[in-house]
């Protein structure tokens, strides 16, 4: 299941450690995840669905979807793909829905008074530290604003850690640069002693007044922020089919993070769901890894994403079959195969068309939605634009949302690529200060709006475009009757 | 545009990527297989010929001098798409040449013998390795070069190692 030897990463094996799930001693490593060190140990089920039994692996692998929910050392509806293992962890499957230990101090209501002493103050808050939540923190602090980045995972880079593929773009955004090679330099970029980076630390409520609330380990604190920058990133999406909570469903984004973060392949043979760029792009980095690609399927008539990522694939013998769909998933206890069959133009099945596949993997790269919801908390007004993978914020070219001194950036405001989320990071991070008085470059705002506009300027930008517009439409409209 | 409807690049749509024939056999020149107009430039800046140029800006189709083209293969590496291969035709050479971008292990040997495969991943036969770049300047884009019969030379486009 490890990962020895790789043309693109070199992995260190953490020191060997042992945790215990459900009483059972396993091996583990230090570095890896709760959830890794489950899979490498070869645990695909992680608890039981609380109605029906069911049984429930990861799915996302980054926090977001909460398919892997666990009690770890008696903290029921723990995390487990974020949560970094141990030494003598003990973990176990959640029965039913879980309940909160006798002991647990519970906050106190009303909030935030009752913590008003642990509130700390900042002039800019960042919620992500991803490209776009950096790249907004190296124009803060290159202002001279005290910055403080918020992120729940245990190292920086959001999703850049697992893109071992050369970014595209030109070089004022880190092309031909590695993804796992541009976290490092946005750092380097970063003035540090207006910035602090608080890793560990989840963001679980949005405010009055600015005030995040923030948990991190076993600690409970505010932070008040003269302006806050979301850069809360998006969530891969789930697609409705028979059998579709199998543990060995999992999203492209989550093989990637077993596979080029902890050096575990997801399964020896997968199933690639979607041919945009992501399903790609994951397909090549699968075969890089060592495993096989049965087949890439895509229900639209055509390969969604870039032809250069198609063809990579399609010259190491790798299938694309547009016009498919997964009709289920094959297996009682985890994936041990998948049916697809071919989709009319209205995307209905055909019905005599199904093949079976053996996989022990289906992973799922069917588009993503941007994480929203604390800005929701704030009061934020959104609309549902689909071009922009779903529910979205308002914001306008400043990426400032209706709540003034919020702003929204990166994949939060609408499903993108990095490239052009760490320019809107930029963006947003530049007009942050500059409304808290600091003095930009002049001409630099409308520097990085062009470059935002040259990337978006192609075909492949034509629905993020599309999306953008719409939004403003919809925000427009809305603001004129009001009054 | 191309049409992506079915599967992949297919030879007619990547016509206007190929020089002619008299080029060809001159000496060594890149294909940039790369016909979609995405945001994407550094091939125009790896090339010290100056050879590479996007008269449109970002999302345009990278256009290639062929004349200016010297076919020393820095642009193989330099592109995020792994699209751009060199071609060696030399007229009075039995074998034809292909460099190809490589990002797999193991790598293969200088003289191995390994399968070439086309842009669909079927085998052609048998080629020759006679050289594995890499280093530090490839940032583990690996460049090999194989020999290849010359019928082949405009559809090897990736091997497969044969003792696996």
């Amino acid at each position: 299941m490890r990962i020895t030897e790789h043309p693109i990463l070199s992995f260190k094996q953490g020191r060997r450690i042992s945790f215990k799930l459900d009483g059972k001693t396993l091996p583990g490593c230090e570095g890896q995840t709760v959830a890794a060190a489950l899979h490498a140990a070869g645990v695909s089920t992680y608890r039981k669905s609380p109605q029906l039994q069911r049984p429930r692996g990861f799915f996302c692998a980054i926090g977001k979807c909460s398919s892997c929910l666990m009690t770890v050392d008696g903290v029921p509806n723990v995390r487990v793909c974020i949560t970094p293992l141990q030494e003598g962890m003990e973990v176990q499957s959640t029965p039913g829905k879980g309940c909160l230990p006798d002991e647990d101090p519970v906050p106190a209501w009303p909030w935030p008074e009752h913590y008003a002493d642990r509130i700390l103050e900042t002039e800019v808050a960042i919620v992500g530290a991803g490209p776009a939540g950096l790249s907004a923190a190296v124009e803060t602090t290159g202002l001279g604003a005290e910055t403080i980045i918020i992120d729940e995972n245990d190292r920086i880079g959001g999703q850049l850690i697992k893109q071992t593929h050369m970014f595209f773009g030109s070089k004022k955004q880190h092309a031909k640069v590695r993804g796992i090679d541009i976290a490092p330099l946005l750092l380097d970029q970063i003035e540090g002693s207006k910035a602090r980076i608080m890793l560990g630390a989840t963001v679980v409520g949005f405010y009055d007044d600015k005030v995040l609330a923030i948990v991190r380990g076993g600690e409970f604190f505010g932070l008040r922020a003269k302006k806050i920058i979301m850069a809360s990133g998006a969530s891969e999406n789930m697609l409705a089919f028979q059998n579709c909570d199998l543990p060995g469903v999992y999203g492209a984004g989550a093989v990637q993070t077993l596979m080029n973060v902890y050096g575990i392949i997801p399964g020896n043979r997968v199933l690639m769901v979607g041919a945009g760029n992501i399903g790609l792009i994951v397909s090549y980095q699968l075969l890089q890894a060592g495993v096989e690609v049965a087949e890439v399927i895509e229900a639209a008539p055509r390969i969604g994403g870039y032809q250069v990522h198609a063809a990579k694939i399609r010259r190491a013998g790798v299938p694309i079959s547009t016009g498919h769909t997964i009709e289920k998933a094959l297996g009682t206890e985890k994936v041990e195969g998948a049916v697809v069959a071919r989709v009319d133009e209205s995307w209905d099945l055909i019905p005599g068309t199904q093949r079976e596949l053996e996989v022990e993997t289906i992973c799922l790269a069917v588009g993503l939605s941007p994480t929203v919801e604390l800005l929701f908390q704030a009061g934020c007004q959104s609309w549902y634009v689909p071009e922009l993978g779903g529910h979205v914020v308002a914001h306008d070219e400043n990426l400032e949302t209706t709540v003034r001194g919020v702003y929204v950036t990166g994949d939060a405001s609408g499903i993108e690529e990095a490239s052009t989320a760490m320019l809107e990071g930029r963006l947003a991070g530049l007009c942050a200060a500059e409304s808290l008085g600091k003095k930009a470059a002049s001409g630099k705002r409308e520097e990085i709006i062009d470059q935002i506009r040259e990337l978006r300027a192609g075909p492949f930008g034509e629905k993020a475009r599309r999306g953008k517009e719409k939004m403003s439409r919809e925000t427009w409209s809305h603001v004129q009757q009001k009054r | 545009m191309s049409n992506k409807k079915g599967n992949i690049l297919q030879a007619q749509e990547l016509a206007k990527q190929i020089p002619a024939v008299e080029r060809l056999k001159k000496g060594p020149v890149a294909i940039i297989e790369c016909i979609e107009e995405i945001p994407c430039n550094p091939c125009v800046e790896s090339c010290p010929q100056g050879a590479i140029s996007m008269p449109g800006g970002l999302n345009a189709v990278p256009i290639l001098d062929w004349e200016k083209c010297t076919g020393c293969g820095l642009c193989i590496s330099a592109c995020p798409g792994l699209a751009i291969f060199v071609v060696d035709l030399t007229e009075g050479r039995e074998q034809a040449r292909v460099a190809l971008p490589y990002e797999f292990i193991p790598l293969p040997q200088k003289g191995e013998r390994v399968v070439a495969l086309d842009r669909q991943g079927n085998e052609l036969g048998p080629a020759e390795v006679l050289r594995v770049q890499q280093g530090k300047r490839l940032d583990r884009t690996c460049i090999i070069t194989i020999a290849v019969p010359r019928e082949w030379a405009l559809a090897a486009r990736n091997i497969r190692r044969a003792e696996r």
